[in-house]
């Protein structure tokens, strides 16, 4: 592989039973570049916690995935209500989703910190009122550093 | 540790095949018990056999995306229809135990230590 290739896509809001349409989609193209089974699942479940958190709290959005030899690229961007403390939404456990979404298994507090797990690079830009953009990164090889 | 097909937990624990027929040859080679999905996202290894009393379109998303061997639904818990269908696409197997999710997990883990 030596180009870079894009996927767009439309995320509903309120509708759990799409939500992992996307992120499986990837899972699918990643599989036919060949990539290693590990990278595969380490975009696929922080793709996925993003499509949720989109989801839950964001009334949906759009997600940009760049493929390309060195890096799997995401970009999860919404215009939801935009998240108040960062650190705080980042911590394990700390949630402002509803009962609703708790009673389907959803709601613990892990998503973010999920994300910020199974990637490499993880930005995070959040306007109150506005929106929320989230950029991750999952390098396809090991990285120098890594490795030595 | 040995890994054995979903077949064959089916069948020496004789747990039924809910969905997901055509993928029983899926290999597990490990047990993970847990029914709050944001946690199996995050900790869920690759290849083990889910137990869990989830059984919602949720729960399928999970499998394929933490690439789980399995789901096996504990306590006759219900995968609903929209579930079902999902599993079926997607190539999920899913197994119905009758038991609690610990003895589930039991049955499957000593086939493992064998």
């Amino acid at each position: 592989m030596s180009q870079t290739i894009s996927f767009h896509y439309d995320v509903p809001g309120d509708d759990f039973t799409r939500a992992g349409e996307a992120s499986g989609s990837v899972k699918k193209a990643l599989k036919k570049v060949g990539l290693a089974p590990d990278i595969i699942r380490n975009v696929a479940i922080a793709m996925y916690e993003g499509e949720i958190n989109m989801v839950i709290h964001a009334g949906g959005g759009q997600i940009d995935v760049d493929i390309d030899p060195d890096a799997v690229r995401m970009v999860l961007k919404d215009q939801g209500p935009g998240i108040k403390d960062i650190s705080l939404a980042m911590q394990e456990g700390w949630s402002t989703a509803p009962d609703d979404v708790r009673s389907l298994g959803f709601g613990a507090g892990m998503g973010l910190p999920n994300m910020k797990k199974y990637t490499d690079e993880m930005e995070i830009e959040s306007t109150v009122g506005v929106g929320t953009t989230v950029t991750m990164t999952v390098f396809t090889h090991p990285r120098e550093e890594a490795v030595s | 540790m040995k890994k054995v097909t979903v077949r064959e937990i089916a069948q020496t624990c004789g747990f039924s095949v809910l969905a997901g027929a055509d993928a029983l040859d899926r290999q597990a080679d490990r047990v993970f018990c847990c029914d709050l999905l944001s946690f199996v996202m995050g900790r869920a290894p690759a290849d083990s056999a889910w137990i869990t009393v989830m059984g919602n379109v949720n729960a399928v998303a999970v499998a394929v995306l933490a690439d789980t061997a399995c789901i096996i639904l504990a306590e006759n818990a219900v995968l609903d229809g929209e579930a079902r269908s999902r599993a079926e696409g997607q190539g999920v197997p899913v197994l119905g135990s009758p038991h609690p999710i610990f003895d589930t997990g039991l049955l499957i883990q000593r086939m493992l230590e064998d």
